[in-house]
């Protein structure tokens, strides 16, 4: 099946849950009610004729003036694949965890919470994945200034060009 | 008679620490292992050591300069990145490469595909404790080397590919030594079957280890040669071909559990040398009906893909990445994201872990073909 | 020997009344730091350079050729290099244990050379419980082992010298038992009288006089092999999993120490089975001289345990390394029971034929060198196959 007319079958089923769904350019997308994430995945999983047996890829996004997560799903026994996405405020994202249907997002997850910050309620071990855990800020944020120091190490260093330009003199 | 007993021998978990430094990790990992004696409880796998924020760079670089930066995402396999991030860009700007590009990016990746595949089993024999089939690959491995160099000018992070094709074309008299080189591996991967894969302490020793039903694996999202060798057949190059796989006649190797049990260490060990005699195979026929022609199509320096975001997946060594971009139509990519074989895997490590002894969890490591710079990037 | 000391004592080298327990004591002494530093540890080193040569032939590289004529003074460059090497002890580690250790591994390398039979008349002490002395003493390797283990205060070098105690003894069982059939046909247990019982002909080696020796001197190197942690039951050094086991904690000389115990129990081993089952010293009388025969019999002596240092060798180039579990089961699951079956066999063959059969030691010579030829076809057949134009003519 196309993508579109996944999202079509998606459409009939939950009406304006699915709040846009845009054509190919190049990849068509949905974006749907992210309180209803939970279950357009689960009827995404379970529906026999779409049988979204692998979340393939889950990205956050950071658009300046909201966070988006980006499901990339897929069927291994059908070989389509449909692609969600949900859009959340940037104060406080916060989203339910769909780790209950696809057990690959358990690392997913932590690694956006860890770039992007959005918290995924129900998650079972929502911690920081490749940052460090008591480091400050989102680094994947548009916002995010890097910090002048981590525990006594500076991160700021001055450009070679211009020591060696120092150095000439 | 007191009624007081005999306090029970207390005993502990012991909590260990495969550090990041280790002989056989497979490259910058951590894992925190509870073991009662040699039987581990869980080992808790903590990354992020080689974390070099990637993903961030290409917001600052362009699309241009991020290939170089693609090689260092998966070092071993350095072209099939770079293969997806041109492919990504393409897609994103209808960029269509020339036929003779498609075929140099083709006989490139398969070619780094034996080359990884080959440290992937000598490392496989290095955790298990036989130096010497790790020694062999690698003679095997530079040869590849050697004829990359020749190549592209870089024997591991190549920056071969760009947006549209490839840097240059095959050199002259490249085509005959390539086709030496596969006519020498055939034999070799018999005689390293001989030595070490069909060995009954080897055998032993991976057989039965951690075997994962197709299910799980489907459900954790493992790619590549772990998909495959629970019984699933897909492959990215026959099923979504790109490039010009659809050209090739190539088998699709899946496991059928004959050492021990489907999808066990042992299956996952022998589909990396199946698919290296499928990559000859694919080889072979490249490199004897390569059309001529361009190998570069002309993109402009300040490249501006319209706004929209894509995702590409390539049959990588290590499974299949998808690359996911996402473009606001200025000269640099607003999101960049790729995921990769290797942080698929890590996520069953410790789901896996429960019951092997420490010894297996290091047999464990080297048969998912676990790399450091592709989880963290 | 003590017959010369004696005559030099009547002479009146030593005074007028010397205290004869005193002089036989000086010379043991004196004898024994001969061997013990002047063959024992140039031996250990010397191996250390072949095992790497030989080990990189396999790999299908080098191996250390620039220090001295083809690199055999490595051995001397590392021996130096480990004794300038800063004596780290961990803080917190047991220092009495820690610093005890590495010496208590080496004696129970060092001792068992005071019954090695070199030769007919080089044998520094002719005990007539040679045996017994000799497996006694390797056993002293497990206490020094779990010592290493225990204090470095380290859990990876604890499992590693756990391990290798339970490698150790759980071994100890089918290299013992592999000891008696030798022991059930000559009735003694002295080195110089089982050799004696051997002539230098191989089909008049105990490993070809009956096919349970034949089984059972297998057994035995395989016990040997894992008694001395080499490849494939180096477990308790398993470089991928425990960076150095028992001896992470450990640098400099103290490091070396243990790698001279596992190099010199090599020799050891080899020389335990040559003794049983090759035939020791026995050489071909050429000559009536004493000296010549002596130097024949020592280089018939050294030939054949060299030959299976160098299969040892070998054999770590060659195979993966099995799991503690893997080989907890193959020596109680299999090794005890084998050599069980080869004892009582022994036993059986010997009541019926006390005297020896040798028609049976023929068919098994036989059969022997039929395997041997069988082998060496094979080599050559895989050499052949394997294509080697392509490493003479590199690509590039």
């Amino acid at each position: 099946m196309e993508p579109l007319q996944i999202y079509e079958r998606l459409k009939v089923r939950f009406g304006e849950r699915i709040l846009e769904t845009s054509e190919k350019k190049p990849d068509p997308f949905a974006v749907i009610d992210p309180a209803a994430l939970v279950e357009i995945c689960h009827y995404l999983r379970e529906e026999p004729e779409l049988a979204m047996d692998c979340l393939s890829n889950e990205t956050g996004v950071d658009y300046k003036d909201h966070v988006a997560v980006v499901y990339h799903l897929f069927s291994y026994s059908h070989r389509h694949g449909a692609v969600l996405k949900i859009k959340l405020p940037r104060e406080e994202p916060r989203v339910a965890t769909v780790e209950g249907i696809w057990k690959s997002a358990n690392w997913m997850e932590r690694e956006i919470f860890d770039l992007v910050g959005v918290n995924f309620e129900g998650h079972s071990d929502l911690r920081r994945i490749l940052m460090p855990e008591d480091w400050p800020g989102h680094p994947l944020r548009k916002d995010f200034v890097e910090p002048q120091e981590y525990h006594g190490i500076s991160t700021v260093r001055e450009s070679p060009i211009v020591r060696l330009e120092q150095h000439k003199k | 008679m007191s009624d007081a007993t005999e306090p029970a021998l207390r005993t502990e978990e012991m909590t260990l620490n495969m550090g990041p430094q280790h002989p056989s990790t497979h490259g910058v990992l951590r894992f925190v292992i509870r073991a009662d004696g040699e039987v581990m409880r869980e080992a808790v796998p903590d990354v992020g050591y080689l974390h070099r924020s990637i993903e961030k760079i290409a917001e600052k670089v362009g699309y241009h300069g991020f290939m170089p930066y693609t090689d260092r995402v998966d070092y071993v396999c350095a072209m099939f990145t770079n293969q997806g991030w041109g492919m990504a860009c393409e897609k994103l700007g209808g960029i269509e490469v020339p036929r003779r590009g498609e075929y140099c990016r083709v006989i490139s990746t398969e070619f780094n595909r034996i080359a990884s595949h080959l440290l992937t089993v000598g490392l496989m024999g290095m955790d298990i404790g036989a130096m010497t089939p790790f020694l062999h690959a690698l003679r095997e491995r530079e040869m590849i080397n050697d004829l990359i160099e020749e190549l592209c000018g870089a024997r591991l992070t190549f920056n071969y590919m760009r947006i549209g094709g490839v840097a240059w074309d095959l050199p002259p008299g490249w085509r005959e030594k390539a086709l030496a080189y596969l006519d020498h591996l055939d034999p070799i991967l018999a005689e390293y079957n001989a030595l070490f894969s069909y060995n009954k302490i080897c055998i032993q020793r991976l057989a039965n280890v951690a075997p994962i039903s197709a299910e799980e694996a489907i459900n954790y999202n493992l790619v590549g040669p772990n998909l495959r060798a629970c019984g699933v057949k897909w492959d990215v190059r026959k099923d979504m071909p790109y490039s010009a796989y659809s050209d090739f006649e190539f088998d699709v190797p899946i496991g059928h559990g004959e050492w021990g049990t489907l999808g066990d260490s042992m299956d996952r060990y022998m589909m990396r040398i199946y698919e290296m005699k499928e990559s000859a195979k694919i080889l072979r026929q490249a490199l004897t009906r390569m059309p001529d022609g361009p190998v570069l199509a002309k993109v402009v320096r300040n490249f501006r893909p319209p706004a929209g975001e894509c995702q590409v997946r390539v049959e990588s060594a290590r499974g299949d990445q998808g690359w996911y971009v996402v473009s606001d139509g200025s000269g640099y990519p607003w999101r960049v994201h790729v995921r990769t074989g290797s942080f698929a895997a890590m996520g069953i490590i410790q789901k896996l872990s429960r019951g092997l002894m420490i010894a297996d969890l290091v047999v464990l490591i080297a048969s998912l073909d676990v790399i450091a710079p592709e989880i963290d990037r | 020997m003590q017959n010369w000391i004696d005559s030099l004592i009547a002479a009146g080298e030593f005074g007028k009344h010397p205290p004869r327990d005193l002089v036989y004591a000086a010379f043991i002494l004196v004898l024994s730091a001969v061997v013990f530093l002047g063959v024992a540890f140039p031996f250990a080193g010397i191996v250390s350079w072949v095992e790497r040569r030989v080990w990189a032939r396999i790999q299908s590289r080098v191996g250390p050729n620039r220090v001295g004529p083809n690199g055999s003074l490595q051995w001397l460059a590392d021996g130096a290099k480990h004794v300038l090497k800063e004596d780290i002890i961990p803080d917190e580690a047991d220092a009495r244990l820690f610093k005890l250790a590495p010496y208590v591994v080496v004696l129970g390398f060092v001792l068992p050379w005071a019954v090695m039979p070199f030769s007919s008349a080089l044998i520094l002490a002719d005990l007539n419980v040679g045996i017994l002395y000799f497996t006694a003493i390797t056993a002293l390797t497990v206490v020094g082992v779990l010592m290493a283990g225990w204090a470095s205060d380290n859990k990876w070098s604890l499992i590693g010298g756990i391990r290798s105690a339970a490698q150790i003894i759980s071994y100890e069982i089918p290299a013992g038992m592999s000891i008696f059939p030798v022991v059930l046909i000559t009735g003694t247990l002295s080195m110089q009288g089982i050799i004696r019982a051997q002539e230098w002909e191989p089909y008049h080696w105990f490993l070809f006089s009956n096919p349970f020796c034949f089984v059972a001197a297998i057994v035995l190197y395989i016990s040997a092999l894992a008694e001395g942690n080499r490849t494939p039951f180096d477990l308790p050094e398993a470089e991928s999993e425990l960076v150095a086991g028992f001896a992470t904690e450990y640098s400099g000389m103290r490091y070396l120490l243990f790698f001279f115990a596992e190099w010199g129990n090599m020799f050891i081993a080899g020389a335990l089975i040559t003794t049983l089952y090759l035939g020791g010293w026995q050489a071909p009388q050429l000559s009536s001289s004493a000296v010549v025969m002596n130097v024949l019999q020592l280089l018939s002596f050294n030939v054949k345990v060299l030959f299976l240092v160098f299969t040892s060798m070998w054999v770590r180039g060659t195979l993966p390394r099995v799991r503690i579990d893997q080989m907890m089961s193959l020596c109680w699951k299999f090794f005890v029971p084998i050599a069980f079956i080869n004892m009582i066999g022994t036993a059986v063959w010997v009541a019926i034929w006390p005297d020896g059969n040798p028609v049976a030691g023929y068919v098994m010579f036989a059969l022997g060198v039929a395997i041997a030829v069988l082998f060496i076809q094979r080599v050559m057949y895989y050499l052949k196959r394997s294509r080697m134009e392509m490493y003479l003519h590199p690509t590039i």
